[in-house]
């Protein structure tokens, strides 16, 4: 049974936010090990890039593992303020460590997210 | 319906692998993790569970006959105890299987087919059994097959054999042998795979696999890595061998696939009857081909999959990816397409359409990966 976190939200494309998640706040995105898993080995990832806007349920970059590629899905509406760069030298790390190194970019809320789950309602949702 | 398990099912549970439906299979698809499990069959031994793939047993005083007939391979040329890498072909040329054919005896073949195929397989062999003198059974669920594979397969193979284990060693590539393994457990083992690797393919009985299993992983140690239908794609990708579904299909002749050495037309002096397909495969043997089967390397971090357009330099799409994943032996992009002639040399630039932008690849010959 994958690990999900109590203190953070989740989106139904599995993906996580850690902070304020709300206008004006700043916010960590990355996958949850649920989906890490799933992907397997990940040896390739695209994050959106710095300064670009990104909006809720749609698209701002991709995983690739051995297996499979992935689409990265932005869970909220705001304005990319940094990613990890570490990841291009250690994409694994999504898989070892989903919730921490693993972590992929951060985003300035511009818009009050909606719909975003709690760990319980994720932890149904992947049950 | 609920998948078919392998009598192996509770061992990869126990091992922690995850599961994926493959083929109608309940099947590990990794258990450590993909590229530890296909390190470890490049510079050790990788353990395979290869019990969804089909065994068709066919027995009887016309075995050779019907298998030329219904098979493109010259079947009575395989000596006793030889594999043979066969396809299967509908009247149009178009391959329904690719399969390995194993002689057990002179009117004894035992014919292993991809899971996803077994049935087509089995219902084609049938039709076109009328009027030969054999019996065709359907063995895949008595049988169990394991696969050891790596350089130090050779080694863990023998330590397993407890009767004739000197007769492990000399055995030849495509050849097998009867041997019985510790544990009093018999065993027909031969010198196949999908790994390009050297390694071995163990068919027993579907009640010894547990016990074949445990004692492949108790005999390698550390030298032996569990591993699951995700390393075995790549491994397969690197070493160029085509997968069911993807390079072969009922719209590819084996002439596409740069595989038409398999069919045997005869020749004058060794001449050979008729065999389903012949007619559309000698057109085609006779036909400049208008695609051909390549390899792709890259120098970027995206790679090609399945079904992505290979385009020319304007983005005007030529060819389609059959294959693709980051190579974890050689550390890059690569993949396998169907292109035009006009793109199939070694060395043409082409791009591959990667969700919507192009990347540069490298036309490169098959195989990617060659072992020492």
């Amino acid at each position: 049974m994958a690990n999900v976190p109590e203190d953070l939200q989740y989106s139904a494309e599995h993906e996580w936010v850690d902070g304020e998640a709300a206008v004006g706040g700043e916010v960590m995105i990355g996958i949850t090990e649920h989906a890490a898993d799933a992907l397997g080995d990940i040896v390739y990832v695209e994050a959106p890039a710095v300064g670009s806007s990104v909006t809720a349920g749609e698209v701002c970059g991709e995983l690739e593992s051995t297996k499979a590629v992935s689409e990265l899905y932005s869970p909220v509406t705001g304005t990319v303020v940094s990613a990890n760069e570490a990841l291009a030298a250690t994409p694994e790390d999504v898989n070892k460590d989903p919730f921490g190194t693993g972590w992929i970019f951060k985003v300035a809320v511009t818009e009050a997210p909606q719909g975003l789950l709690d760990a319980a309602a994720y932890g149904e949702l992947t049950a | 319906m609920s998948a078919t398990r392998s009598p192996l099912h509770d061992e990869h549970v126990a091992l922690g692998a995850t599961l994926v439906d493959f083929a109608g299979w309940e099947m590990p698809v990794r258990y450590s993790g993909d590229i530890a499990e296909h390190t470890a069959v490049r510079t050790s031994a990788g353990l395979f569970d290869l019990s969804h793939m089909g065994e068709i047993a066919v027995r009887g005083a016309d075995a050779v006959g019907f298998l030329e007939y219904a098979l493109v391979g010259r079947m009575g040329a395989v000596g006793l105890g030889k594999a043979k890498y066969t396809m299967m072909c509908a009247a149009d040329g178009g391959v329904i299987d690719d399969l390995v054919a194993y002689r057990r005896d002179f009117d004894h073949f035992v014919i292993v087919a991809n899971a996803s195929n077994k049935d087509v397989v089995l219902a084609e062999l049938t039709a076109r059994a009328a009027g030969f003198d054999v019996t065709l059974e359907d063995e895949s669920a008595a049988v169990a097959l394991i696969a050891v594979q790596g350089p130090r397969s050779e080694g863990i193979v023998t330590a397993m054999t407890a009767r004739d284990a000197d007769n492990i060693g000399p055995l030849p590539y495509y050849a097998a042998t009867n041997v019985v393994l510790s544990g009093d457990i018999h065993a027909f083992v031969a010198r196949t795979g999908y790994t390009g690797e050297d390694g071995f393919e163990l068919f027993v009985a579907a009640a010894d696999a547990v016990d074949v299993w445990r004692l492949a992983l108790a005999i390698g140690g550390d030298a032996i890595v569990p591993c699951g239908l995700s390393s075995r794609d790549t491994l397969r990708l690197e070493a160029g061998m085509p997968l069911y579904g993807q390079e072969l299909t009922r719209a590819t002749t084996p002439f596409d696939a740069g595989l038409g050495r398999v069919i045997a037309f005869g020749t004058e002096a060794n001449p050979r009857g008729n065999f389903v397909g012949r007619t559309a495969l000698e057109a085609a043997r006779d036909a400049r081909p208008t695609r051909v089967l390549v390899g792709l390397v890259g120098d970027g971090r995206r790679s090609p999959r399945a079904g992505y357009s290979v385009t020319d330099a304007a983005g005007t799409p030529i060819g389609e990816v059959t294959s693709g994943a980051p190579s974890p032996t050689l550390g890059r992009p690569i993949g396998m397409a169907y292109v035009p002639l006009s793109a199939s040399e070694a060395g043409t630039e082409v791009l591959i359409d990667v969700r919507g932008r192009g990347e540069p690849m490298t036309v490169a010959a098959l195989p990617l990966y060659r072992r020492a």
